[in-house]
């Protein structure tokens, strides 16, 4: 490469990810839909309990994965699109009385709004500039949730109290395994849509936007419209995985949504491997995780090995869990013969 | 009116910090183009290595001596170790990375010096200046600090040769390889001098905010603010920021109803968001031209 040339072309925020490699392969794929459907049946409430936060987390992981995945922008602040999707759903349930399911494609609506418009002037700045613009929002959102001003419906510092809701048409399950069962069906029928609108002609213009811009503009790809349409999409899941947050935890309150939050989904997405979807559940197993069992081995050390661990990816596994799974494929085809 | 000089002072005594954090932040833009999110928390552990140093019984400016040079040599330490690897690779990997320094970095601090707020001495003491109510002598010598460190900065980069060198690299790094400079150490260089810039910043600060892991926070948030608004490229754009958003913060915390304290850090990100929709090049910044 001359040296002319690598002044001029600016290296793309995000590697690009071949299409077919952004999902599992139908087997593998049943094998963990048939563990996620038969894990609860033989555990505990609370680990069902940490299970729906998995799958919750891996929602939001996936959105983030379609925004940067998909067409190239990052966030640093999921957090507040998460938190407008939580704060949605625990005001309609407990103020307005709504049913918990029909709260959720509200949240996820309202949420892609925000997002979409939030997107306008994130459509002006990329890279570094817009993952200090996104770092901005999720630094400012428990703030503005504190607001005095919108205290009458958030409850303020206190935060809302959300109420679990029970299983329906008298099935014989709990509270915790009922709220896994619904929270994997909307999943899967997430991913199944995120799948296909990757796949999409929407999903190209994405892929095209985050390989070259002004390439994809020079097709005829209308730049403006598909990153903000992307920002909304994610924005959006981040919303209705954030209501289900709020129906999991049963509460609501501004120093849930912190940038932290925001931090640990870039991080599920990037260990789990950028623009690989199925990665998603394995970033979300990370995040809730791996400070769990740090805090076990020494109180105050979860920051360090969160840290050190994710260097490690960044070195040994850049492309995260992705990369793992290839390797592991090979290695299995290599068995057979 | 009284009011409002007394928080125009205090607002520019503030932006001073700010101004510093900003340096740290453009200095290290500038060499390698990458936010470094980790930049506060860097700033704070060697405000804690000063602290040591004194409860140790060396002298105060000994200590800012000695603080200095050790976090120069861990600014360079961390580049070589961990950042040069990952001189290539995307931006998004970089952003992780800046992540996982900060993470280790707050938690270790947290591990060796724990949680409570400690004291932290000021070198002016924090009498009344010149006999002025309006500003305390801690925060003259802040704002005499940062003018002087800007200054310094500026010799170095117009008058020395290794200030050549860098400002060289940091623009056309290939040519500057063609002609003998070696534009990897450099970039070291670059972040030595980050992390000592930062170092200053926490030192000054911490008689304020007091002293604890997550004392920059906040302060990093504004630092970026000032950065952003004085243009990434350019070091006066940084401290010309750095005053700007002190001074903002504390009109629109005090004349804006409904501001208060708590809406501050909110309005300084306001305006971040502003100013990059604007003008993204920010105030003194040279735009990005991009050839196709």
């Amino acid at each position: 490469m001359s040296a002319a040339e690598e002044v001029v072309t600016e290296a793309p925020a995000v590697e690009a990810v071949p299409k077919r490699a952004m999902t599992l392969g139908l087997g593998t794929s049943l094998v963990v839909l048939a563990a996620l459907v038969l894990a609860p049946l033989f555990v505990k409430n609370f680990i069902i309990f940490q299970m729906t936060m998995l799958l919750i987390y891996g929602l939001a992981v996936l959105a983030l994965n379609i925004l940067t995945g998909g067409s190239g922008q990052f966030s640093l602040g999921q957090s507040a699109f998460y938190a407008v999707g939580a704060y949605t759903s625990a005001i309609l349930m407990e103020h307005v009385g709504m049913n918990y399911a029909l709260t959720l494609p509200i949240a996820g609506v309202i949420c892609f709004a925000f997002g979409f418009v939030f997107g306008q002037p994130a459509l002006r700045l990329s890279g570094v500039y817009l993952a200090l613009a996104t770092f901005a929002l999720a630094v400012a959102m428990p703030q503005l949730l504190k607001l005095g001003f919108f205290e009458h419906w958030t409850g303020g510092v206190q935060g809302l109290v959300v109420t679990k809701p029970d299983a329906p048409f008298g099935l014989p399950m709990g509270q915790d395994m009922w709220l896994y069962y619904f929270t994997l069906v909307i999943t899967i029928g997430i991913y199944i849509a995120s799948v296909n609108l990757l796949r999409s002609r929407s999903g190209r213009a994405f892929m095209a936007i985050r390989d070259n811009e002004i390439a994809a503009s020079a097709m005829g790809v209308d730049v403006a419209l598909y990153k903000t349409l992307a920002f909304g999409v994610s924005a959006g899941i981040t919303g209705v995985a954030g209501g289900l947050g709020a129906i999991a935890v049963q509460f609501v309150a501004p120093d849930g949504y912190t940038i932290t939050l925001a931090i640990s989904l870039f991080l599920g997405m990037v260990v789990g491997g950028v623009g690989w979807l199925p990665g998603s559940i394995v970033g979300s197993a990370f995040i809730i995780f791996v400070p769990n069992i740090a805090e076990g081995i020494s109180k105050g050390l979860s920051g360090a090995v969160f840290g050190v661990l994710l260097f490690l990816v960044i070195f040994l596994v850049p492309h995260g869990a992705r990369q793992v799974a290839i390797v592991a494929q090979q290695l299995i085809g290599k068995l057979k013969k | 009116m009284e009011l409002f000089t007394n928080q125009v002072l205090a607002g520019i005594a503030t932006g001073a910090i700010y101004a510093c954090m900003a340096l740290a932040v453009v200095m290290i833009y500038q060499a390698i183009d990458h936010l470094n999110f980790a930049q506060g928390e860097m700033a704070m552990f060697s405000t804690f290595i000063s602290w040591q140093l004194m409860q140790w019984g060396i002298p105060y400016w000994w200590a800012f001596l000695a603080t200095l040079i050790i976090s120069f040599g861990g600014g360079i330490l961390i580049e070589r170790l961990l950042f040069k690897p990952l001189a290539k690779a995307p931006v998004l990997t970089n952003v992780a990375g800046f992540i996982a320094l900060f993470a280790i970095v707050n938690s270790v601090a947290g591990l060796i010096w724990d949680f409570t707020i400690k004291q932290y001495p000021s070198p002016f003491g924090s009498s009344p200046f010149l006999g002025s109510q309006l500003i305390s002598t801690h925060q003259a010598g802040m704002i005499g600090v940062t003018l002087g460190l800007l200054i310094a900065l500026y010799f170095f980069f117009q008058f020395t040769r290794i200030g050549l060198a860098m400002r060289a690299a940091a623009s056309l790094p290939e040519s500057a390889r063609l002609v003998g400079i070696n534009t990897s150490w450099m970039i070291a260089l670059g972040w030595g001098m980050a992390s000592a810039i930062g170092a200053i910043a926490g030192i000054l600060i911490a008689p304020v905010v007091f002293l604890e892991p997550n004392m920059m926070g906040g302060v990093l948030i504004y630092g970026f603010a000032a950065a952003v608004l004085g243009g990434l490229t350019s070091p006066l754009g940084a401290v010309l920021g750095g005053f700007l958003v002190g001074v903002f913060e504390n009109l629109a915390g005090t004349y804006i109803p409904g501001v208060g304290n708590e809406l501050k850090l909110p309005i300084a990100l306001a305006l971040i968001i502003t100013v990059l929709v604007v003008k993204p090049a920010g105030l003194l910044g040279r735009p990005i031209v991009k050839r196709v």
